[in-house]
């Protein structure tokens, strides 16, 4: 297969997944969890369905939550419904006495004692704490990761072109998650970070089994052109790669579909990373690597 | 080909020890008097069991530096005692410290009533000295600190004496210059000095009690009149028993009032949700992967799965031998660590194809398969296996996070990857090459 015909079309079509993504994170950022700004997070579940949104309906004397809670001095700063019968609530951090509050005025609003099921609170401190330790985390892994690199191909070439394709996965997935934070409300926290240290680690690993192969191939063949190598090594290692991924994709999915619902923006995270990882260790590493080689005849 | 026998029969004793282990609960030998007993339980992370995940900070401003230690341990065994006695069972009380920061991390697994259990543990530990009753009988108790049970029907015949933790100075663990026997010394205020002559004075040859939050730590005997401020409780203590009552002393004599900084309660139908989930997302994910092997690459797809199989069992065993507590990031762990196991059979596949393609003969090219993958297998999961290091944070170096969840997401999947390059590379390889040779045979 002369796959290396089409290399500007996989740049492109890695440009269209990244541009909107890299938009987004400049204008509307991430949004954090209360694991890294401090505050609570409660949740109630009601057996029968609830309505958060109540304007429309609203006659005299007929309060939304969000009225009744600011009349208790509670500075809610969103309220979501979270599966059938669920309300989530974000607001500063409170205590469990005013949790209890909250509580019963649902109860009364509702006429239904709603069970808790989830109050999580984190102090101001604490917060800015653990930012700190997710990054000094993703500089040592990065790091590391890094130095391996740099040691397993001892050649600028192989290892910036590598460090591109890893720097690319994770562009898109935090691309991807501005987006969904800013559409959907879905919130970085510390599992998110965990998640994208794992995909650069994956990301890796692809690329350093295709890359093996060009170099073998290269050690086998000295006169054959780099572009018929990668068209080569693409073909031979397309199948392993895409199966792989598959089964790993097989069992994410399964989580994401099937699986509880604190960790499945966990689980997406690392399905877009599994994704990603596999593309553009064929199809931006490769690539990547003949336009450099390109570049440099063109010089000489 | 003796090796290829004598590794095939060492995986099937590993995939039965582990079937063993996965099936029972607990094990429990009696060997003539020596009884060995190794709980199997599956450990359940408050995610999956509900409970209640606390932080507490401690406030040191009123507690010397070089003393800030002893007192952040004494107030964590403290609130270990306290919800021992509420009758929480696997409650964990750790410490940890940050620069200026001293702070307590409880984990109350199957908590319901978390706020009970805040006060509980919220308040600051009270000690007090009591004295006999005069009118209580004379005979003493026996100079016992584990005779709890006892001493509760004594209790209603002490009475406090005025002195409490805040005359006491410090306590430590010493040695008995003569038998080098361990005995714990008890340092008194100026003030604390005082009081203590005078209960001795009137006490001597009775019982003086230490209460810690209304209960008797221990009932030592006065021997004589004490005036120095310096006193110590001897008994026949082991050096572990006398480290535990010093700093159950400790916790009265530096008393520290921690208050809440961080709390995450999960209810219990969320967490048997969760688990309910798990299960069947884990086995619908790997029935797809053990299908899709079978058809894609047919006998050897099914060799690959049963070498899947070998891992899932060989797994779950090292969890509940470890012990492994289970979080839900954990369980995710596990799972992606399944789709990657697969992961060196499908290299190796793919190599086995293509030097049959090129004309080698089948068992040849399965060895070049093998031998040419192993380079890509190794190097392909060192960055895993890296990020999993720095994730789990082993040494629990302070800069580095240490939270629960991250923590069973980097053990899980690091395990995982470890045990595949076992299971992927050398149970599937000996699999193979005993069909192989069996067939060139018949």
């Amino acid at each position: 297969m002369n796959w290396m015909k089409y290399k500007w079309l996989f740049f492109i079509i890695s440009a269209l997944v990244l541009i909107p993504g890299i938009v987004s994170l400049i204008i509307y950022g991430l949004r954090p969890a209360i694991d890294f700004t401090g505050g609570t997070l409660l949740e109630f579940q009601f057996k029968q369905e609830v309505e958060i949104q109540t304007h429309q309906e609203g006659g005299q004397g007929y309060k939304d939550i969000r009225e009744i809670l600011k009349e208790k001095d509670f500075e809610v700063s969103s309220i979501q419904s979270s599966g059938k019968g669920a309300i989530l609530f974000r607001m500063k951090p409170i205590t469990k006495e005013q949790a209890a509050i909250i509580k019963v005025a649902l109860a009364e609003k509702f006429e239904e004692i709603p069970e808790e099921i989830r109050f999580e609170t984190v102090g101001p401190t604490l917060g800015k704490e653990l930012l700190v330790k997710t990054l000094a985390a993703i500089a040592l892994a990065a790091g590391f990761i890094l130095a391996y690199v740099g040691w397993r191909f001892k050649n600028a070439k192989f290892g910036i072109c590598a460090i591109l394709a890893m720097l690319h996965d994770s562009l898109i997935l935090l691309g991807s998650f501005s987006l969904m934070g800013h559409f959907l409300g879905v919130e970085i926290d510390t599992l998110f970070v965990t998640a994208v240290l794992t995909i650069l680690s994956l990301s890796v690993h692809d690329t350093v089994v295709v890359y093996d192969r060009i170099r073998e191939s290269q050690r086998l063949l000295p006169d054959v052109p780099l572009e018929q190598l990668a068209d080569k090594t693409i073909t031979e290692t397309l199948p392993r790669n895409v199966n792989n991924s598959l089964t790993i994709i097989f069992m994410l999915v399964a989580l994401l579909l099937l699986g509880g619902v604190t960790i499945k923006w966990f689980v997406a995270a690392l399905l877009i990373g599994t994704i990603t990882g596999t593309y553009s260790s064929t199809f931006t590493a490769v690539p990547l690597l003949v336009v450099w080689e390109q570049l440099k005849s063109k010089k000489r | 080909m003796k090796k290829q026998g004598w590794l095939l029969w060492f995986i099937i004793l590993i995939t039965l020890i582990s079937l063993l282990i996965d099936l029972y609960p607990s094990i429990d030998w009696q060997l003539g008097k020596s009884r060995f007993y190794r709980d199997l339980e599956i450990k359940k992370g408050i995610d999956l069991a509900g409970g209640a995940h606390l932080v507490f900070q401690a406030d040191m401003t009123t507690v010397g530096k070089e003393d800030q230690d002893s007192a952040l341990k004494a107030a964590a065994e403290n609130i270990q005692r306290r919800v021992n006695l509420f009758g929480i069972s696997e409650a964990t009380v750790q410490t940890s410290q940050l620069g200026e920061n001293h702070r307590l991390i409880v984990e109350l697994p199957g908590v319901e009533d978390v706020s009970q259990a805040i006060d509980l543990i919220g308040q600051t530990a009270q000690l007090d000295f009591r004295e006999l009753k005069p009118e209580a009988s004379q005979s003493p108790p026996e100079v016992d600190r584990a005779a709890e049970a006892t001493a509760a029907v004594m209790l209603a015949d002490y009475q406090p004496t005025g002195l409490t933790g805040k005359d006491l100075t410090r306590s430590q663990v010493q040695f008995n210059p003569n038998t080098g026997q361990p005995v714990v010394g008890l340092r008194f205020s100026d003030e604390g000095a005082q009081k203590f002559s005078a209960i001795t004075q009137r006490n001597v040859g009775k019982p003086v009690a230490i209460f810690l939050d209304e209960l008797p730590v221990t009932i030592p005997l006065v021997q004589e009149a004490i005036t120095t401020g310096e006193a110590i409780i001897s008994g026949e203590f082991t050096p572990k028993q006398a480290k535990k009552l010093s700093i159950q002393l400790n916790a009265g004599a530096l008393p520290v009032s921690i208050e809440i900084i961080q709390q995450r309660n999960i209810g219990a139908t969320l967490g048997i949700q969760s688990v309910q989930k798990s299960l069947q997302a884990g086995l619908i994910g790997l029935l797809m992967v053990v299908l899709f092997m079978a058809a894609y690459y047919g006998r050897l797809g099914i060799l690959a799965d049963m070498g899947l199989v070998v891992y899932g069992l060989v797994t779950l065993a090292l969890y509940k031998l470890i012990p492994v507590t289970l979080t839900l990031p954990g369980v995710a762990g596990f799972l992606l660590s399944v789709g990657m196991a697969v992961d060196s059979n499908i290299l190796v596949f793919e190599r086995m194809k293509e030097e049959q393609r090129a004309g080698k003969p089948r068992k040849m090219a399965m060895e070049l398969g093998f031998g040419r993958a192993w380079d890509s297998i190794r190097d392909a999961n060192v960055c895993t296996l890296i990020t999993c290091f720095i994730l789990f944070n082993p040494f629990s170096w302070s800069f580095l996070n240490t939270s629960g969840m991250v923590r069973g997401f980097a053990l899980t999947l690091g395990l995982g990857v470890l045990l595949s390059l076992f299971t992927g590379v050398v149970v599937t390889r000996t699999i193979l090459m005993r069909t192989f040779t069996k067939e060139e045979k018949t």
